[in-house]
């Protein structure tokens, strides 16, 4: 039941699409509203059924194509539950804060659909092939979003985020396909009697136990492949810009679940079937998540465009995933899944704050031009939102953050002690950034302009909605972790993991 | 056993009263700090019930609650409360009472400001009872967001940089905290306290440290150096310890009188707290091999705190430096007895029952001299320079004679409270590092000098002209002060109720640090 989401998406595209032209934009809102919740209502109650200790829980398994063998295989374990959960929440919140748009709705509800549907189908796919299939089929509709419905630069940014985009992709055909050619050469290391059988297939895949020369080149092309997506140093140029030019819903659906995607490509695919060559470059790869730390919060501390500011938080998050990925030891690796969930969560909000609730009204986000505008007074409610987003952000205990970074801190102390402590600089710095942002843009005394806020108007129903949602579920992790840590410790021990778990630590 | 007062209800009824003073307060300045008063009294009475059913004699951790919450990550919720605690949660309760009470000038968000104010309450007493660190550490922080609140809404002309400052300096502190903690606990899979305190006094957390930190070349006692040095960090932030105190006297100074209240009176206890109950029990051996440095800075603390209070024009400054220089005798005491042997047990319970009961005394004297500057800015229109009054005697002799108990205090004369504390630090120091508590002797006098000249500008000498029309302190100013003189005199004379609530405790606590 746990893919249902991936079809109610799709009907519901459909729906939207063969809605009669006359219904306004009215109707295509509340479709895309009644579809993303339907999506995470259903996905929600798949996941209270999903027993976490079951492993790799086919979902369906049908024949698609014969040959070669691509086959409509959706399956779940507990990492799965946790990413279609924050999809499905990011969905609803986005829906809510794209109410305004007025500018061809139907089609950017189209548009945004398709982006969710493919989104649950790459965190569902457990066939490479088709996994690759929902991976590519994303990137369309996020250059589209941009493009169209942008702001700053939109075109510049739609197109450096689909050549990049592109170029991860291809990367990861090339191991793709070079890793279906070898399996059909190396017998599974499980069964070595059963013969080896070119397979695209995930489950078959992590039997075969790969030669070390062959994943010294295919783990870091596909792991970076999948990387540039998560916003890897020095991969991650078009994250800063494309959230930038995007509008406020496609910012947060980036950050929230596309950046997550990449992430997710390189734990579920290159690290659970290269393990030999992740031990290989975990050095290399653990310095790029520590530079994009440290680099992404630096670069947000001296932005002046306040959404370029969460952009790069952005990538400064998203180094917490790779480093919790690369310490290579368990509660590393919890850490880092739970950062994903709780960077979806806490991006969506910040963006939420500055592209909708900010930016559509005071039509600037310079934070030198916020600075006048004494917004904490005239959007007292933006002001709270983003009191708790900064703090959620900054990795204030009691938010998701807290638990997710120290748990990438436990496992960075096991592996690599000096890293810890440019880390902790990091942290610093990411205060720094957080309330400089904070100040200028709400709680500044400098009144240089007279402040003519009377026009501004006031927050609406959806937006308070979508960010009391999303606090709710920043605050609902960061104080009992449980509710994700119970779906995603067991899942780091089926049998799908068997070879990652042989190099990992506790 | 299950009564239904606990530390957890007990912690969350200032939250409770924080979200109703909230949703009940809005737009009536009046009640919202009705309500809030309220609340902080029905705190107070829970704190003197719990006290009341308190066991001195036990020195053990009391009233425990403990619950699993991540087990995969050690954390579990668990309170309790000592004797350190108790006097600690005293202190909390009866400061936040007298702040909200202080508070009468606040009209504009005044819900908010008195739902903050509640806030910091819960989040002090939280700080104060938990005993693992992932449950404690939350606490530590979310008394960040509303005294960062309190000082950047509320405060004087230079408030932003003042909250900014006391934010990061803060958040560097937390930090570094959390990274050795967080190594502490990659090599002990432990975050409760009374464990790791136990691991530390055995020597246990070095083999450990050695066994599960892949630590290199570097050997493990400097290992162990780092380690501590970063859970110091934050608690010599918080308290202050000099160098680290630059962002006390801007935050006090522009902090509305109420909040600094909160911040002298209990905040700054954190910073000690920590240091008792992380510090010292987790690192007996760095505490030691570095004693000579920490009491060097003690010293400095001391010394040089009361000499810049000297040279302070400024009232609220002046008292900030001052309550440096008061906490710095904690530290001073502290750090001492922590390099003690069996043979020295009692100038270690000398100097660590003084550390306690100056802890509580210059929670209650430094609130409550706040409060008193505050009422004279409120009279003078913001004004609050030494030089700027004069003879206040004649025109407000209750106000001279009610807070001139306080400076006396302040000052450690003998009869009022804080003099106990003092003399007992002194005279434990004395027997354990006679040099320290000589040279810190010279501090001692430098604040003696220092009150007195603000008493002789403000209260005596000529009546400044311009004061003529004060008026007096009316009837219901006079709440904040006279429980504050009284219990000043009363703990001044008749010490014994704090030193039995704590002696016990501080026994433990003296025979964990010998070697």
């Amino acid at each position: 039941m746990l893919h249902w989401p991936l079809y109610i998406t799709f009907l519901g595209l459909l729906l939207l699409l063969l809605l009669p032209s006359r219904a306004g934009a009215g109707a295509a809102r509340i479709v895309a509203l009644a579809v993303s919740l339907a999506g995470l209502l259903v996905g929600l109650m798949a996941a209270l059924r999903f027993d976490p200790h079951a492993g790799m829980v086919t979902l369906v398994n049908a024949q698609w194509i014969q040959w070669p063998a691509f086959r409509f295989h959706l399956a779940a374990d507990g990492i799965t539950v946790v990413m279609v959960l924050l999809t499905g929440i990011a969905a609803v919140a986005g829906v809510l804060f794209s109410w305004n748009i007025e500018h061809r709705t139907r089609e950017y509800f189209a548009f945004y659909l398709t982006l969710i549907g493919a989104v649950y189908g790459v965190f569902l796919s457990v066939d490479l092939f088709l996994l690759f299939v929902f991976y590519e089929l994303a990137i369309v509709p996020k250059y589209f979003l941009i493009a169209l419905w942008g702001s700053t630069r939109k075109t510049y940014g739609a197109m450096k985020l689909a050549l990049y985009s592109f170029v991860g992709s291809a990367m990861v055909l090339i191991a793709l396909l070079a890793t279906y050619v070898m399996s059909g050469i190396t017998a599974p290391s499980t069964n070595a009697s059963a013969g080896a059988i070119a397979s695209f297939n995930l489950l078959d895949l992590a039997r075969h136990s790969f030669p070390h020369d062959f994943q010294l080149w295919a783990f870091p092309l596909m792991f970076v492949g999948f990387a540039i997506l998560g916003g890897l140093w020095p991969f991650h140029s078009w994250a800063p810009t494309g959230h930038v030019a995007a509008p406020t819903a496609a910012s947060m659906l980036l950050a929230g679940v596309i950046m997550k995607l990449g992430a997710y490509g390189a734990l579920r695919v290159a690290m659970t079937l290269f393990p030999a060559g992740l031990i290989h470059w975990q050095m290399p790869l653990a310095w790029l998540a520590v530079i994009g730390i440290v680099y992404g919060a630096l670069a947000a501390l001296v932005q002046n465009d306040f959404k370029f500011v969460i952009g790069y938080s952005s990538v400064s998050h998203m180094g917490f995933v790779m480093l919790g990925l690369m310490t290579l030891t368990t509660v590393g690796l919890h850490g880092a899944i739970l950062q994903m969930f709780s960077h979806g969560i806490i991006a969506g909000l910040l963006f939420g704050v500055v592209g909708r609730m900010v930016y559509d009204r005071a039509h600037t986000r310079e934070l030198d031009a916020l600075e006048g505008l004494k917004l904490a007074r005239a959007l007292p409610f933006a002001a709270f939102t983003f009191v708790v987003a900064g703090a959620a952000s900054m990795g204030l205990p009691g938010f998701s953050g807290f638990v997710a970074e120290l748990q990438v801190i436990i496992g960075a102390w096991k592996a690599f002690p000096a890293m810890t402590l440019v880390v902790g600089a990091g942290i610093i710095i990411g205060v720094a950034y957080t309330w400089r942002a904070l100040h200028k843009a709400f709680f500044s005394d400098h009144n240089s302009s007279p402040p003519h806020h009377d026009a501004l108007p006031p927050i609406t129903w959806p937006e308070k909605a979508g960010a009391i949602l999303l606090m709710l579920c920043t605050l609902a992790v960061g104080l009992y972790p449980r509710i994700l840590l119970d779906w995603i410790i067991p899942a780091l021990d089926s049998p799908l993991f068997a070879g990652l778990q042989k190099v990992i630590g506790p | 056993m299950d009564h239904w007062l606990n530390l957890t209800v007990l912690t969350f009824t200032p939250l409770v009263g924080a979200l109703a003073v909230l949703t009940a307060g809005g737009g009536c300045a009046r009640r919202a700090r009705r309500l809030a008063m309220t609340v902080s009294l029905a705190t107070l009475f829970e704190c003197l019930m719990l006290w009341n059913r308190f066991d001195p004699m036990q020195g053990g951790l009391q009233w425990v609650e403990r619950h699993a919450w991540i087990p995969s990550l050690g954390v579990n919720y668990f309170v309790g409360a000592d004797g350190l605690s108790m006097l600690m949660l005293l202190l909390t309760t009866l400061v936040t009472p007298a702040a909200i009470l202080a508070a009468r000038s606040i009209q504009d968000k005044a819900a908010l400001y008195f739902g903050l104010m509640l806030l910091l309450e819960t989040g002090l007493l939280g700080a104060f009872t938990a005993m693992n660190f992932f449950h404690w550490f939350l606490f530590w922080e979310l008394t960040l967001i509303p005294a960062f609140f309190l000082i950047k809404l509320w405060g004087g002309p230079q408030r932003a940089p003042a909250a900014m400052q006391f934010f990061v300096y803060t958040m560097v502190g937390s930090v570094t905290l959390l990274l050795a903690m967080l190594a502490i606990f990659r090599a002990t899979g432990q975050f409760d306290f009374p464990e790791l305190a136990r691991l530390g006094r055995s020597g246990e957390l070095y083999a450990l440290v050695a066994m599960h930190l892949p630590t290199g070349n570097i050997p493990v006692p400097a290992v162990m150096l780092l380690l501590f040095g970063g859970v110091f960090l934050a608690f010599a932030i918080k308290t202050p310890i000099l160098p680290f105190h630059t962002w006390l006297p801007a935050a006090y100074a522009e902090a509305p009188t109420s909040t600094t209240m909160l911040l002298t009176g209990v905040m700054s206890k954190l910073g000690v707290y920590g240091l008792l109950r992380l510090a010292l029990p987790i690192f007996p051996n760095e505490v030691r091999s570095l004693s000579g440095l920490l009491l060097g800075l003690a010293v400095a603390t001391v010394v040089i705190s009361a000499c810049t209070a000297f040279v302070q024009r400024d009232l609220k400054r002046l008292l900030g430096y001052s309550s440096i220089n008061h906490l710095g005798y904690c530290v001073l005491g502290m750090v001492a007895a922590a390099n003690a042997t069996a043979q020295d047990a009692a100038h270690q319970a000398a100097a660590l029952n003084g550390v306690l009961l100056q802890m509580f005394n210059h929670g209650i004297t430094a609130a409550t001299l706040f409060a008193a500057v505050g009422w004279l800015e409120q009279r003078s229109e913001g004004r609050r320079a030494v030089d700027d009054f004069g003879g206040l005697r004649r025109v407000a002799p209750v106000y001279a004679g009610l807070t001139g108990i306080a400076w006396f205090a302040s000052l450690g004369l003998p009869g009022l409270n804080g003099f106990v504390g003092e003399f007992l630090v002194f005279k434990g120091v004395f027997g354990l590092a006679p040099w320290a508590a000589a040279a810190s002797a010279l501090g001692l006098l430098v604040t003696a000098v220092v009150i007195l000249t603000v008493m002789q500008r403000v209260f005596h000498g000529p009546l400044n002209p311009a004061w003529e029309g004060l008026t007096d302190m009316t009837p219901a100013e006079r709440l904040v002060f006279v429980p504050a003189a009284a219990l000043m005199l009363l703990l001044g004379i008749w010490p014994v109720p704090v030193i039995n609530l704590v002696n016990e405790t501080i026994l433990r606590l003296a025979a964990h640090l010998q070697i």
